[in-house]
């Protein structure tokens, strides 16, 4: 490798960090670091995915019955919007590389629209359930659980399919919390866009920023099915799960 | 390589602690060696806060009666402990001070990847620090730093939820370190240091942060539920409607587990700068010591089923645990037979450094064998919860990661601070602390194995004169703890000023000047030879006033 | 074991005792053995070697598969030698034995509730014979609690909502620690008592002239025509609405899933509190849950009652459907698979 002396007299480009050799070696750390992040968030949720399986496992009639309740149509809607995004932010990180600031600054709106609408709609479905008292615990002081809304299928008991609606809010609060972190972080991609901060040399930003809101979609799209259609095929006359 | 023709930079007088004056400077820096200095302020403090906890336990059973404490306020104390040790003192203690320091240096980077993260993550140490101690001072926490359910969710009228949230946001300290050494390590290495020329400090460094990355969430998310159960009373470990207190153990123990590898890889690290160094002998195995630390990280998280062999699982996940925690051993055990063959044709200096490394082996050695006994199912099931194990934990703990820790700070100080320590107290301290730590912990095997069981602050007559020992011994370990203390501050001002290379080492830290350069280096260097090759003084000087040896006349060190 | 006036090792009064003993010796000898013998190596390599000039250089020494191969598998093979050791004494001490004299204990802050099944009741003690296997059925009321009795080396947790068990045989007369030993709140420590081994006929003598206490099987009888068990179950379990329960513990029931489970206790205190969760086969779920109407120590009763019905006449058929039945079509016997 070549002699490295301290290059006071090169030019550099105005975003690179002092304690960084080059631009390269900056993307790159910058790059590693969140994939670092990405995979602490994994963990994150995962203990809750365990919890999850080891209570469905306890009480499987009860877990269809209460996911049965939730709304199909808003979440599968909600599914589609954030996937939606998920292009809309590729295709703004693609912009990025190839250096058109109005495209990008165009994907990163849509985006950040698209992720306030499932914002909007998960509140939406969060109210339903606070209107039917079904916000566990006592939560919400004078707004104590009731399973009385939720048709149970045969053989379920009542008091068990509080269980389901914990980590439902937990997993989909959680959702929620880093999808709020998420807009806010794409706001700021955004204003430096505006400002033209960007360029085909440096744009890490915007790529960790994507590969974040990649990953908030992914936890999505795992979410989705385990609360949303575990109990579906038994709701059109399917067989009973043991 | 020569650099004919270019001027080397005369090592000037201006260096990291002087370059700036003023509080802001230190309080708003982003040089990796300042948050370093952060951290060993609010690290001390945190441990003589722990200590004085630990003091009150050793006064209380000094008689079997529970006369110096009420019980509640014991039942506090000894929680209390063990929440400040292990969160705010053995959990950061290396990392966050030798680790910041020394990272970016033994690698030839000019700081770590995240230099506001890794301010960010001290000021996140101090505001989990400081809502943890406004729990301690409004009341406290009584449910033992294991919080298990369904004491700490539904029956403690302490302040729970207000301890777990110091906890918990001390936890993204933890990652955030993490995450700086492993893109550190990775992307900011100078040219020529590759993975093998690494010193065994990074290597251990870099499994200890896989370890903060992948557990600490955990432990988050379950402080959270645990919050979310005391708050809303939902149930979620509650048998009334369906949950499972043992549950949280399962998810509590998923990440405390793994964290004990976080308090003692670090340790390890340092214990073979120390034995390599002051034996200036290459580490003997330097790949097996390096994959040990990697294969330590990845096993220590597929054992933490034996803290639960009495907690009613099956039979057969007992049998798995058990299993596993044998061969989490066998690396730990391959370190210590390379570090005591690294001494084989050594030239071995009696330094205040050394002494502590050396008393690591011996305490480690107890330690992790007395670890062996516990995986033992049928020996744990009459020890667990007894003295025995307060016993083993404190000698890996203390007699392991505090004497890395006091080792590497006594080793490095000439570096951070650019004085000298006083050798012959330094020596002292290492004695008194190694001979009141024995004093302290080795008569609780005895009293474990007949039976005492720990968090008790009353207990039978039986038991009186292993407890009296234990105190004895622990007031000896604290005034040793002091020593050090008092004369590093005291050498800050009035200590013999030392030369770049004190000891004469080969390692990439010490060929700059001490102390530092807020850069670190007044050239980039280039790394052309192997981890721990010695050479002659004049040969490791500061980086660009050096004459390398060809290649050639390099010897074969290691594999 | 005694030397002086300092005992190094708790009394060995129970069959478990010796063999978990000798496990530990021979950790103890292993550790003692290696901490002396590399403590020793490193004590002698750093006289031997000590500096002698000051910048001397020792010439690097060469690693050597060889040797970490040696220094690995010797030790993953002593390793492995304690693993197969304790789990050889562990699935002795595991598993209780089929014919031993049952004893109940309900722990709760910050007590020991005992009930031997003569209907003799203690609080913080436990009289037990000598030389006869004995099963501790356990529970907790509160938090977890842990009942430890160190001259037996036997330890095991009692958890809310569930039953845990552990055994021993006592070998020796006289009287023992009993500890709690997980932390479970303020008296902790004084939620102690005492084991009291007894000669096997000093013991039924003790047993007999405490008696005029209800056994719990007879308590169970009791709460089982209160609570109105016996119009679904049967006033002696032989089943109607309800499935049969006489002769069921122990055996097998086929649910309505199609698996069959053992009628163990697990089941039968499920089956009271959470009559949903398994439904025999050929009844739908209509039992309604005794969740929070019985205490522990009544759960034990009804559990003792229902343990203590036979089969009457073997010969005799069950009552087939009922015309309170909520299905239209008849419901089939209830299987029970005899073991």
């Amino acid at each position: 490798m070549a002699e490295s002396v301290t290059a006071e007299h090169e030019v550099h480009h105005p975003a690179l960090q002092h304690h960084f050799e080059n631009l390269e070696q900056q993307r790159e750390a910058g790059t590693l670091g969140m994939w670092i992040f990405l995979v602490t968030e994994i963990m994150f949720f995962s203990a809750m995915f365990f919890a999850y399986t080891l209570y469905r496992y306890k009480f499987p009639l009860e877990f269809a019955s209460a996911s049965n309740h939730l709304s199909l149509k808003l979440g599968a809607i909600n599914t589609v919007v954030l996937i939606v995004s998920s292009f809309t932010m590729a295709f703004a990180v693609y912009n990025a590389q190839v250096g058109r600031q109005r495209r990008l600054v165009i994907s990163l709106i849509l985006t950040i629209v698209l992720g306030l609408t499932f914002l909007g709609i998960k509140a939406v479905e969060y109210h339903d359930k606070y209107k039917d008292n079904l916000i566990p615990g006592q939560l919400i002081p004078g707004h104590k659980y009731s399973p009385a809304t939720i048709h149970l299928l045969p053989g379920a008991s009542p008091q068990y399919t509080e269980m389901f609606y914990w980590i439902y809010f937990a997993m989909t609060g959680m959702h929620a919390l880093h999808m709020v972190i998420g807009v806010g972080l794409l706001s700021v991609i955004l204003f430096f866009s505006i400002r033209g901060r960007y360029d085909p040399e440096y744009h890490n930003p915007v790529e960790v920023s994507g590969l974040y809101w990649h990953f908030v979609d992914l936890i999505w799209i795992f979410l989705f099915p385990l609360l949303y259609l575990l109990g579906r095929h038994i709701e059109h006359g399917g067989t009973p799960l043991h | 390589m020569q650099q004919e023709g270019y001027e080397i930079p005369t090592p000037s007088k201006v260096n990291y602690i002087n370059a700036q004056y003023g509080l802001k400077s230190w309080l708003l820096t982003k040089d990796h060696k300042r948050i370093a200095l952060l951290y060993l302020g609010s690290v001390t403090a945190f441990f003589f806060f722990g200590g004085v906890y630990a003091m009150m336990i050793r006064i209380e059973l000094l008689t079997p009666r529970g006369d110096f404490l009420s019980s509640a306020t014991y039942n506090k104390v000894f929680t209390q402990h063990g929440i400040l040790m292990i969160f705010f003192f053995l959990i950061p203690a290396i990392p966050a001070t030798l680790g910041n320091f020394l990272v970016p240096m033994m690698i030839g980077a000019k700081d770590l990847a995240f230099p506001r993260i890794n301010l960010l993550s001290w000021y996140i140490y101090i505001l989990g620090g400081i809502i943890t101690i406004w729990a301690l001072l409004s009341g406290g926490v009584d449910t033992g730093w294991t919080f298990y359910a369904p004491y700490s969710t539904t029956f403690s009228n302490t302040y729970v939820v207000l301890t777990g949230l110091g906890i918990f946001i001390n936890g993204f300290s933890s990652i955030l370190t993490g995450l700086n050494f492993i893109v550190t390590i990775h992307t900011m290495r100078a040219p020529g240091m590759t993975w093998f020329r690494l010193p065994l400090f990074i290597w251990s460094h870099y499994a200890t942060s896989l370890i903060m990355i992948l557990g600490t969430p955990v432990i988050a998310i379950t402080i959270l539920l645990l919050a979310f159960e005391r708050l809303a009373r939902i149930g979620i470990f509650d048998p009334a409607i369906g949950g499972d207190p043992v549950l949280f153990q399962h998810l509590f123990w998923f990440y405390s587990h793994p964290a004990v590898y976080i308090m003692i890889l670090p340790s390890m690290g340092v214990i073979s700068e120390l034995i390599a160094n002051f034996s200036r002998k290459n580490i003997f195995g330097y790949k097996f010591v390096a994959f040990s630390s990697l294969a330590i990280a990845v096993f220590g998280f597929l054992v933490w089923g034996h803290h639960m062999f009495v907690s009613g699982q099956s039979v057969y996940a007992a049998m798995i645990f058990s299993f596993l925690s044998f061969a989490v051993a066998i690396p730990s055990a391959v370190k210590v037979f390379n570090w005591t063959a690294t001494l084989y044709k050594g030239s071995i200096s009696y330094d205040t450094p050394m002494l502590y490394g050396l008393g690591f082996i011996g305490l480690f050695l107890i330690g992790g064998m007395t670890g062996l006994f516990l995986a033992s199912i049928a020996v744990d099931v009459h020890v667990t919860d007894t003295y025995f194990v307060v016993a083993h934990f404190h000698y890996v703990m203390v007699g392991g990661t505090l004497m890395g820790y006091l080792g590497g700070l006594h080793y490095w100080w000439p570096k951070i601070s650019g004085r000298m320590y006083p050798e012959g107290w330094g020596r002292f301290a290492a004695l008194v602390v190694f001979v009141g730590f024995n004093l302290t912990f080795l008569p609780q095997f005895v009293a474990g194995y007949l039976g005492m069981p720990r968090r008790y602050h009353a207990y039978p007559p039986e038991f009186q004169v292993f407890n009296v020992l234990s105190s004895a011994g622990a007031t000896i370990l604290g005034i040793g703890t002091l020593i050090p203390v008092i004369y590093l501050v005291w050498s800050m001002r009035y200590g013999r000023h030392a030369e770049a290379n004190p000891w004469h080492l080969p390692g990439l830290e010490w060929r700059t000047p001490s102390p530092p350069p807020t850069e670190n280096f007044i050239v980039s260097p280039v790394v052309t030879w192997e981890a721990y090759e010695f050479a002659p003084p004049e040969e490791m000087e500061v980086v660009g006033t050096t004459h390398h040896r060809p290649l050639e006349d390099a010897p074969v060190a290691g594999d | 074991m005694e030397t002086g006036w300092i005992s190094w090792l708790p009394e060995a009064a129970s069959t478990l005792a010796g063999k978990v003993d000798a496990l530990y010796f021979y950790l103890s000898g292993v550790t003692a053995f290696f901490t002396l013998l590399i403590s020793g190596v490193v004590i002698f390599f750093v006289i031997r070697y000590r500096r002698r000039s000051p910048f001397e250089i020792p010439r690097p020494v060469a690693g050597s598969h060889k040797l970490e191969t040696i220094w690995t598998v010797i030790p993953l093979m002593i390793a492995m030698s304690f693993f197969v050791w304790g789990t050889n004494v562990y699935f002795q001490q595991a598993r209780s034995p089929k014919l031993a004299q049952e004893i109940y204990v309900v722990g709760k802050q910050w007590m020991w509730k005992v009930q031997h099944s003569t209907g003799q009741r203690e609080i913080n003690e436990l009289h037990v014979p000598k030389g006869r296997k004995i099963r501790l059925i356990m529970t907790s009321e509160d938090t977890i609690h842990s009942f430890y009795i160190p001259v037996f080396r036997i330890k095991a947790d009692v958890l809310p909502g569930r039953y845990t068990d552990q055994w021993f045989e006592a070998t020796k007369t006289g009287t023992f620690h009993l500890f709690c030993a997980e932390y479970c709140g303020m008296n902790h420590s004084g939620m102690i008592g005492s084991v009291i081994v007894m000669e096997p006929k000093e013991f039924d003598n003790w047993l007999a002239g405490n008696a005029g206490n209800q056994t719990p099987a007879a308590a169970g009888q009791q709460l089982f025509q209160s609570l109105g068990c016996a119009s679904c179950h049967g006033v002696s379990g032989e089943g109607g609405r309800g499935p049969t329960l006489a002769g069921l513990f122990g055996r097998q029931a086929r649910l309505t899933t199609g698996t069959s489970v053992v009628a163990d206790e697990v089941y039968i205190r499920e089956s009271i509190v959470n009559p949903q969760a398994q439904i025999v086969e050929g009844f739908t779920g209509i039992m309604p849950t005794f969740q929070g109407q019985v205490s522990e120590d009544q759960l034990l009763q009804l559990l003792a009652f229902i343990k203590s019905l036979h089969i009457e006449n073997p010969q005799q058929p069950v009552p087939a459907a009922s015309p309170a039945s909520t299905s239209a079509q008849p419901r089939p016997t209830p299987q029970l698979n005899p073991k």
